[in-house]
């Protein structure tokens, strides 16, 4: 049985459809637990420090792309818990699902950057290649 | 601060901030290089600046992990004193803006910083990349060939080399390798060594040689407090993105006396005024930076690379200069505000692109962001000046009439507010209702005292009612109509 799931989501399409893999993997074992992991890198620091007026609306405006997915999650009656990290996508996915010994990573295989969409989602490779726990690519 | 705080902000991290203060050391030379170039001073300058300001910054900032030095928001604000006045002058302005953000810091105008609106912040950084970007142009002509080739080169390596390593900056490779095309190509295109003087010296304590005078002082006061300006808010927008990043809280103020502290003393060792770098510092944090050691690092590295390098550092050509400055202002620049420009609200977007008009007409940031925050104060003053008066009749033995009015009296509001009454109709009593309303000033006392005694004339008796505390005393105190009112009710 899954019951630490991890799901790696920034908002996107596809992190959403890797959210529904997360819960079907979840449904019916009521000791599942979902952690949503958001993260943020340098660059996306640098826009949304800008584009909000402090730190309380940063980090409203970043919980408000999940909201979707949290949407999900409340219906399904799932536990959940959301977890915005700092640093680069793939190696702070890898260092938090290592640490907390998760059970299962989901994953979006592509993400919102198009520059990383032509090597094919990068942050997915890197996960499912470092990751201890067996990594869901989710298309 | 206590010393396990002191420990932990210096040695916490010793291994990734001595590895990232290397990696910032190599990034921040060509940086240093072309911001001096763009001041129109001796590439030195900008180098001693750097090294300066990242040691003393290391020492008394505010934000462990952020790195400071020369940048472009400063040079571009020096380059007409430079260029009329001479480097000593820059060197005494420099020394003033440090005086200066020393006392902003003092009296803590940090918290003045919430106040400046995030349009204007964003027009900010993509007025700066837009100067960088067209302070590159001019090298370009009586260019040929073999000169934009080095460009797109440099650039090329700058944008491709990352997917493959990220050890080096690609920047630096990208200026190593043009220099050795330049060298062995012979090509003769223009070097640093054509756009000034290197010395290899260790930078030394000197007064700037300007006559001490009231003459001097208003020639570089203009500057210094433009140049503290734009440096605090860059390092105040910069320190809010490395707190983002790591997730951490910094002391704003003690950030404003330390880039003051660094100013002075990058003044006297014969550096230009520079702040808190959001490239590097994002660089920084990236590497594996988050103490006060790698900002040491990277000044003290940087020295020992001009000591060693500093023959090489003429040879550079100024194409790899121009790419590396090109790439600066990609990074820079905004580039989700292009895409969410028709999203915002209108009156943000008028902001934003006053601040960068104003900012590309005067090449002055500081005057951008005036513009910006005084315009946003005008639409915002706009917005609240919405008055909302309901009037309701109440039926009863006396025609009565009572007035609820919502929102902000204030000077802007007070106009349409009187204009919304009409004195000459036909009702025995007038009930003004304020409890939804706030009064902010004489106009406003003046406006309820026009309409009170308007009223009067037409002998209809007004009754004010629903003020809140602030409001009544402001009435008790400057409004006429109840004085006279009094008056009357004794008789």
């Amino acid at each position: 049985m899954f019951n630490n799931i991890l799901l790696a989501s920034d908002g996107s399409d596809h992190a959403i459809r890797a959210a529904e893999k997360a819960l079907s993997l979840a449904n019916g074992n009521p000791k599942a637990e979902i952690k949503v992991v958001y993260v943020v890198d340098g660059t996306k620091s640098k826009a949304d420090v800008l584009h909000n007026w402090n730190s309380i609306d940063v980090d409203r405006s970043r919980k408000e792309k999940l909201t979707l997915t949290e949407q999900k999650l409340k219906h399904a009656n799932i536990n959940y818990e959301i977890k915005i990290l700092h640093g680069e996508p793939g190696p702070s996915i890898v260092k938090y699902a290592n640490e907390n010994n998760m059970d299962v990573c989901v994953i979006g295989s592509r993400g919102l950057n198009s520059l990383q969409e032509m090597v094919l989602g990068s942050v997915s490779h890197k996960v499912a290649k470092r990751a201890k726990c067996p990594v869901m690519i989710v298309k | 601060m206590d010393i396990s705080t002191i420990k932990q902000n210096w040695f916490g991290n010793v291994k990734g901030d001595i590895l990232a203060g290397t990696v910032v050391a190599l990034a921040l030379i060509p940086e240093a290089i072309a911001f001096s170039i763009i001041a129109g001073v001796d590439p030195m300058v900008g180098l001693y600046a750097s090294f300066c300001i990242a040691v003393v910054i290391a020492f008394v900032g505010g934000r462990p992990g952020m790195i400071s030095a020369a940048t472009g928001a400063m040079a571009l604000l020096m380059i007409t004193l430079v260029a009329d006045h001479g480097l000593q002058y820059l060197l005494a302005a420099t020394i003033l803006t440090g005086v200066i953000q020393i006392v902003m810091g003092v009296f803590k105008l940090a918290r003045f910083m919430k106040f400046i609106p995030r349009s204007v912040m964003i027009g900010f950084v993509n007025a700066l990349a837009i100067l960088i970007f067209t302070s590159q142009l001019p090298h370009f002509v009586g260019e040929s060939w073999p000169m934009y080739a080095m460009v797109i080169g440099a650039l090329a390596i700058i944008y491709i080399l990352p997917r493959f390593t990220k050890v080096v900056p690609a920047p630096l490779v990208a200026i190593v390798v043009i220099t050795i095309i330049a060298i062995y190509a012979g090509s003769g295109v223009r070097t640093v060594g054509d756009m000034g003087e290197l010395t290899q010296a260790l930078p030394v304590f000197l007064l700037p040689s300007i006559p001490l005078n009231f003459e001097t002082l208003a020639i570089i006061f203009p500057y210094a407090l433009a140049l503290s300006i734009v440096g605090l808010l860059e390092s105040f927008l910069t320190a809010q993105i490395v707190d983002d990043m790591t997730d951490t809280e910094s002391n704003k103020n003690k950030e404003a006396k330390g880039q003051g502290i660094a100013n002075i003393v990058s003044g006297f060792f014969g550096g230009m005024a520079g702040c808190a770098m959001i490239g590097q510092s994002v660089i920084n944090v990236k590497s594996g930076g988050s103490g006060r050691l790698s900002a040491l690092t990277a000044g003290v590295f940087l020295m020992v690379l001009i000591m060693v390098f500093n023959d090489l550092l003429v040879q550079i050509p100024m194409a790899a200069l121009v790419g590396v400055m090109i790439m600066v202002s990609i990074g820079t620049f905004d580039w989700n505000s292009l895409k969410t420009l028709h999203l915002m609200p209108r009156t943000d977007a008028i902001v934003l692109i006053v601040t960068v008009g104003t900012v590309v007409y005067t090449h002055d940031l500081s005057k951008g962001v005036l513009a910006g925050v005084v315009l946003s104060a005008i639409f915002f003053a706009a917005k609240i000046s919405k008055v909302h008066v309901k009037a309701i009749m109440v039926e009863g033995s006396k025609k009565k009439k009572v007035y609820k009015v919502t929102g902000q009296l204030f000077f802007a509001s007070v106009t349409d507010f009187v204009a919304s009454f009409d004195f000459k109709e036909d009702v025995d009593y007038v009930e003004l209702d304020f409890s939804q309303a706030h009064l902010w000033d004489d106009s406003a006392v003046g406006a309820i005292d026009k309409i009170v005694l308007k009223y009067k004339e037409n002998k209809t008796d007004v009754a004010v009612i629903g003020l809140d505390q602030e409001s009544s005393d402001l009435i008790e105190k400057r409004a006429v109509y109840n004085k006279s009112d009094a008056k009357l009710a004794n008789h």
